[in-house]
């Protein structure tokens, strides 16, 4: 079974009946298609501000495809239909006149594996800004001390900002990916499996980041390691097959799931 | 034996003698380009020979050649072959040079005939202005017609020394009629084309036509001015003489201003051997042709082809690159680019020569005669840009080498990791911006591999340049010191074209020979070097951009 650490957990609530001032974001009867294939069907919940919550289930299952949903990195892919909504601040990304440069300022995101620009440790934090216009040294200069003490990173870096960004160790650059994201203050925060290509030292750093972040951003974080989501997360939903199984609390996922799928997943009956 | 067959030896044996065959073949030409033309620069031993009938004269000169030939073959050829022994004989072929006084400057000498060659070391070999080298004996130094001395130690001194100023003033010489007499003949066709201008534009009042002549009287007063110190100095240089002894045994004189060089090659120790090999190497390297290409050096062909591939890159980088990114980045992945990407590979296979046709026709008589008809109509009829000129060929070229750039462009478009375009546009950037700032750098290595290639194939190419710009001979190097400093329209001289001019349509082949060869190993060796810097600067881009390595 499952130990749920309470430590570092917010209160509970209930995330299937949160008011409009608890909500980061809404999905509302989403369906997605590659192709012929559906890949989503009909996920509707809500994301609450200012707490982590954690998209679990077993390869496949569309957790990974929800996520870039929220920031429609899935528009890259030719062949990707979506239906339904995702409201940000009760507007749809997925209107028609949707800025998707400025939502994505809006709803940043830290992928996979590490993936730093071949620039300096400085070029990679200021990159956000740059785009927006951002010149101004000291602007830059306090951004950067700003995000990179934001995740975790000054006191190792401080002293070598203009060296290149790969001459950090894997767990490093994804924390400079992180101060990255937090460069430009985004109000969502999206990490898809941000720890599955590091070391355990690094994840164990990471997770600690993560649990600060709250703080500031809404997370949510797709992880296929029950672990970690156990750890980090304030609450947790379970996908399988597109479909969203059941979406409550971490700790009453992971101890008294309502589900039967739930339940086989979390005690490693398949997945 | 099937043992072997299973253990896969003679699989690595036969791969690795592929290698080894095209390996020596390169190696082999290489080596054999640089030994014959490098060994052109080397002071030949001058030898004088001496023949058993007493109605024959002494020859002298440079072993070019020697071979062995076939007894019979001489006797099918109806000489006397009584006197020969054995099934073969030697036969050196011999530069007597002295081209005014003899019919050939180059003999065949049958070795049996010789009955002793020696090399006296004071036979020296004049390099002279005209007519090539002249093999034979110092007798006498003149000023003036009368002789200064004419025996002992001191001659060569003394000759060393008033070659020196001949050659000073001759250079002097060059440099009024390289610089401001140029200058000057450019500034009065700038007026005659303004005059006509004017005169075009129905403006041309007699206030200035007024002006325009007195600019031109100007000119023309300064004109004969240096004309003048010209004169004054070729008359100067004329002052000193030689007298020489051919080996005919006559006194040949010549003017001191012809003398651009004297060796006594038989009296040279080593270490000068290596100094006039350097130094006849820094004279083929920086020096103009003379006498129709087949004496002198190359620098305006050098030139002519390094500034031409300069161009061209300057021209392809920008176009391959734009093409490529559309390609990969922008258009649709459907059928239609498909056929667009295999049309432009197949480009790639079109001959040159039609390259050439097409440069010739479109660029030089279409765009540079529409361009003659906007801009330049007081030149007409004389095109300006309407014939052939270094920007056509360079446009050529570049249209000649697009698919090389824009193919491995491409590529190194789809080498970059998606991660890291998600990444940029995960932080709000569009995808012209990600292009700009991130996939751009990323993708420069390749694109300097296309340019590299492009390099390549463009700095060797011939055929189409003979239609659109290249000359046996240029007037003026497409780059000097008057307004605009950069003339795109002239012609050029080009390496590889100058080793066919000179290879084949030259007067005296058996003469140019050795030129060829040295043309051919520089034409490989600047090749090679800017191949080499593009590589240089790649590798640098490499290290700075090298994508994620996991």
């Amino acid at each position: 079974m499952i130990t749920v650490n309470t430590d570092s957990k917010l209160d509970k609530i209930d995330v299937n009946a949160l008011t409009e001032e608890q909500t980061a974001l809404s999905i509302r009867d989403l369906d997605l298609y590659y192709g012929e294939t559906q890949a989503l069907d009909g996920i509707s919940m809500d994301i609450p501000k200012g707490r982590v919550t954690a998209f679990i289930g077993p390869s496949g299952c569309g957790k990974s495809t929800l996520l870039r949903c929220i920031n429609r990195m899935n528009d890259l892919v030719d062949t990707c239909r979506v239906d339904g909504e995702i409201l940000l601040h009760g507007d749809n990304i997925y209107d028609r006149n949707v800025d998707v440069a400025a939502l994505r300022r809006k709803v940043g995101m830290v992928f996979q594996r590490p993936n730093p620009f071949p620039k300096s440790i400085y070029e990679n934090v200021v990159y956000g800004l740059r785009l927006m216009g951002v010149n101004d040294r000291r602007t830059l200069d306090e951004v950067v001390e700003r995000s990179l003490k934001g995740a975790a990173l000054w006191n190792e870096v401080k002293d070598r900002l203009k060296e290149s960004a790969f001459s950090l160790s894997g767990g490093q650059q994804q924390r400079l990916v992180i101060a990255r994201a937090i460069a430009i203050e985004p109000e969502v925060l999206l990490l898809d499996e941000p720890t599955s290509a590091l070391d355990p030292i690094s994840t164990l750093t990471i997770e600690e980041l993560i649990t600060e972040l709250k703080s500031q951003f809404t997370v949510v974080i797709v992880t296929h390691n029950m672990q970690q989501a156990a750890r980090v997360s304030d609450q947790t939903a379970f996908l399988y097959m597109g479909k969203l199984i059941e979406y409550t609390d971490t700790n009453a996922l992971f101890t008294t799931p309502s589900m039967k799928q739930t339940e086989d997943y979390i005690t490693g009956r398949y997945g | 034996m099937n043992n072997w067959f299973k253990s896969g030896s003679p699989w690595i044996w036969m791969t690795a003698g592929s290698v080894s065959v095209a390996l020596i073949a390169v190696l082999g030409l290489v080596a054999l380009i640089a030994w014959r033309g490098l060994s052109f620069f080397w002071p030949a031993d001058i030898y004088e020979f001496h023949f058993s009938d007493t109605e024959r004269q002494t020859i002298i000169g440079e072993i070019y050649e020697r071979e062995q030939i076939p007894v019979t073959r001489l006797s099918d050829a109806g000489a006397d072959v009584s006197q020969i022994e054995g099934e073969f004989v030697t036969r050196y072929l011999v530069k007597i040079g002295n081209r005014e006084l003899v019919p050939l400057d180059f003999t065949w000498i049958l070795e049996p005939d010789v009955v002793s060659m020696d090399t006296p070391k004071d036979l020296v070999v004049l390099e002279r202005a005209r007519n090539g080298n002249f093999y034979g004996y110092l007798h006498d130094v003149l000023e003036n017609g009368e002789s200064v001395i004419s025996s002992g130690d001191d001659i060569k001194v003394e000759l060393r020394e008033r070659m020196a100023r001949a050659l000073e003033l001759r250079n002097e010489a060059e440099a009024i009629s390289k610089g401001p007499i140029a200058r000057i003949n450019y500034e009065l066709e700038q007026l005659r084309l303004d005059r006509r201008r004017l005169q075009l534009d129905n403006s041309y009042t007699e206030a200035a036509e007024a002006e325009i002549q007195a600019q031109e009287e100007a000119l023309r007063a300064e004109y004969r001015e240096i004309e003048q110190g010209l004169f004054a100095v070729r008359a100067e240089s004329e002052r000193d003489g030689v007298i020489m002894i051919d080996m005919r045994g006559e006194e040949v004189r010549m003017s001191m201003n012809m003398v651009l060089n004297a060796t006594w090659a038989n009296d040279m120790n080593l270490l000068q051997k290596w100094g006039y090999f350097f130094s006849q190497i820094g004279k083929f390297l920086t020096e103009d042709p003379r006498e129709s290409n087949t004496e002198g050096g190359v620098f305006p062909a050098i030139f002519g082809t390094v500034f031409m591939v300069l161009l061209m890159s300057v021209i392809v980088t920008p176009f391959g690159v734009i093409a490529a990114i559309y390609l990969h980045e922008y258009a649709g992945k459907n059928s239609v680019t498909k056929l667009i990407r295999i049309a432009v590979i197949n480009l790639a296979g079109v001959p040159s020569i039609v390259y050439g046709v097409f440069g010739l026709g479109f660029f030089v008589y279409m765009v540079g005669g529409t361009l003659d008809q906007i801009f330049y109509p007081e030149s007409l009829p004389n095109p300006t840009f309407g014939t052939p000129g270094v920007l056509w060929s360079a446009l050529t070229l570049a249209i000649l080498t697009l698919p090389v750039v824009i193919v491995s462009t491409e590529e190194g478009l789809s080498r970059i990791p998606s991660a890291v375009r998600e990444g940029s546009l995960a932080l709000g950037a569009t995808k012209a911006e990600t292009i700009w700032r991130i996939i751009l750098p990323m993708a420069s290595p390749a694109i300097m591999t296309g340019l590299i290639l492009a390099v390549a194939r463009a700095a060797g190419e011939v055929a189409p340049l003979m239609l659109v710009g290249v000359v046996k001979s240029a007037p003026a190097l497409p780059v000097d010191g008057n307004f605009p400093y950069l003339h795109l329209d002239r012609k050029f001289m080009h390496l590889g074209f100058h080793i066919y001019d000179v290879g084949f349509q030259s007067p005296n082949v058996e003469a140019a020979r050795p030129l060829v060869y040295a043309t051919s190993f520089l034409l490989i060796t600047v090749i090679v070097g800017l191949n080499l810097t593009a590589i240089g600067v790649r590798n640098r881009l490499r290290e700075k951009f090298r994508a994620l390595e996991h």
